[in-house]
């Protein structure tokens, strides 16, 4: 099961949480939970009845505070540094990796690129991006869902990123949990190829409505699959109708310039 | 389904202001959580217990409320409820849609036992 997000999974749960070492909890199916946690200085004594008040004390406060707050900073960062920071967003196997290796090498050629890949396990996008020459990092979420802000800033410190550069982040393949968390990016690309349905923007409108810039990959199966392309087209932009759409094929090509000359022109025109 | 790491922020969030606070629990917390939010309030709530072990906010109750969503016709200005983003205007038929409400996801406020 995901630590961090809950997703059910084989084998036993474990729920932690961040910066508590000791802090283990088992979840099991009869709902019994094995803690471990032992809080220092937690007081146990509360057979004494001291007379206790009740008070309501006011918070409005946003619960995603914390990753809004660093994903701002992240963002800070970025503007100071003029790096365009873009999230790519998709199901797994729609083809993010491939469309990164497609782009990098003309993009490289105007702008210097640096890539964050996070994935649950593995190196193997890194190690494809880094066949490319550019500076690249990996996270491994472990069973995290998603990258957060957090995630990021902590990559960001590892990675050299150059002044004036671009940075590709590539979330965690899912096309839930990772629309909730900003990572301070410019903008949020969601990609999505024809093998899936056309209705996913209606089916997963929350990605759909807060990426900036929706990419229909795979074009090149278009003749073999029963996929509508026009229909995706006005299902994404019906959740959101400032959408950017390109079609491309990160096989063939087709479509590529068409993308590549809509980023180099959003790079001039910070 | 990222409602365990929800969960989570809210259990680190509410611990710390009511520590801040000097409190020996916290018995009730209040979520506002629009119905346009991506978030399950029953999911949530089945996480938080979990979530919330070992901390000030063990014992305490969830109490959620969940506004509506709202749209506002970005054609003719008209006020209307939309259950989701792709909302068409009752009057012009516009698919120009903004939502002005059904988004907040508010850690409210807690009760704190002293």
């Amino acid at each position: 099961m995901c630590d961090t997000c809950g997703c059910s999974a084989d084998g036993g749960a474990v729920l932690r949480k961040p910066g508590e070492s000791d802090y283990h909890v088992h979840v099991s199916e009869s709902g019994g939970h094995g803690d471990h946690h032992h809080e220092p200085g937690h007081d146990h004594q509360h057979s004494h009845h001291h007379e206790t008040k009740s008070r309501t004390i006011a918070l409005e406060q946003d619960v995603l505070q914390k990753n809004n707050f660093l994903a701002e900073r992240n963002r800070g960062y970025f503007e100071a540094r003029n790096i365009f920071a873009l999230n790519f967003l998709s199901s797994p196997g729609s083809g993010k990796t491939s469309l990164l290796e497609k782009i990098i090498p003309s993009l490289q050629r105007h702008i210097p690129v640096a890539v964050i890949e996070g994935d649950q396990q593995t190196t193997n996008d890194a190690d494809r991006i880094h066949a490319l020459g550019v500076p690249v990092i990996q996270i491994n979420t472990g069973s995290g869902c998603h990258l957060d802000a957090l995630m990021v800033h902590t990559a960001v410190r590892e990675l050299e990123l150059q002044d004036n550069s671009l940075l590709c982040i590539e979330n965690v393949g899912n096309l839930v949990c990772p629309a909730m968390f900003d990572l301070g990016e410019a903008l949020k690309v969601v990609i999505i190829s024809v093998t899936e349905g056309d209705d996913k923007p209606l089916k997963y409108p929350t990605m759909f409505h807060e990426a900036d810039i929706c990419i229909l990959n795979k074009i090149d199966l278009l003749p073999y699959v029963d996929f509508d392309a026009l229909k995706c087209r006005e299902n994404a932009l019906r959740v959101n109708h400032t959408l950017e759409w390109f079609e491309v094929s990160a096989k063939t090509g087709e479509g590529l310039p068409v993308l590549q000359e809509w980023i180099e022109n959003k790079l001039k025109a910070r | 389904m990222h409602e365990m790491s929800i969960a989570l922020s809210i259990v680190e969030a509410v611990d710390a202001k009511a520590r801040a606070e000097g409190a020996a629990s916290i018995s009730g917390i209040d979520l506002v959580i629009g119905k346009l939010a991506g978030i399950e309030p029953e999911s949530l709530k089945f996480c938080f217990s979990a979530a919330a072990k070992g901390t000030l906010a063990e014992e305490a109750l969830l109490n959620v409320e969940e506004p509506e969503g709202i749209g506002e016709c970005g054609e003719c200005g008209k006020i209307f409820p939309v259950s989701f983003y792709y909302a068409e205007c009752p009057d012009c038929r516009s698919l120009r849609i903004k939502i002005v409400s059904g988004e907040e996801f508010l850690i409210q406020s807690i009760t704190i036992e002293e």
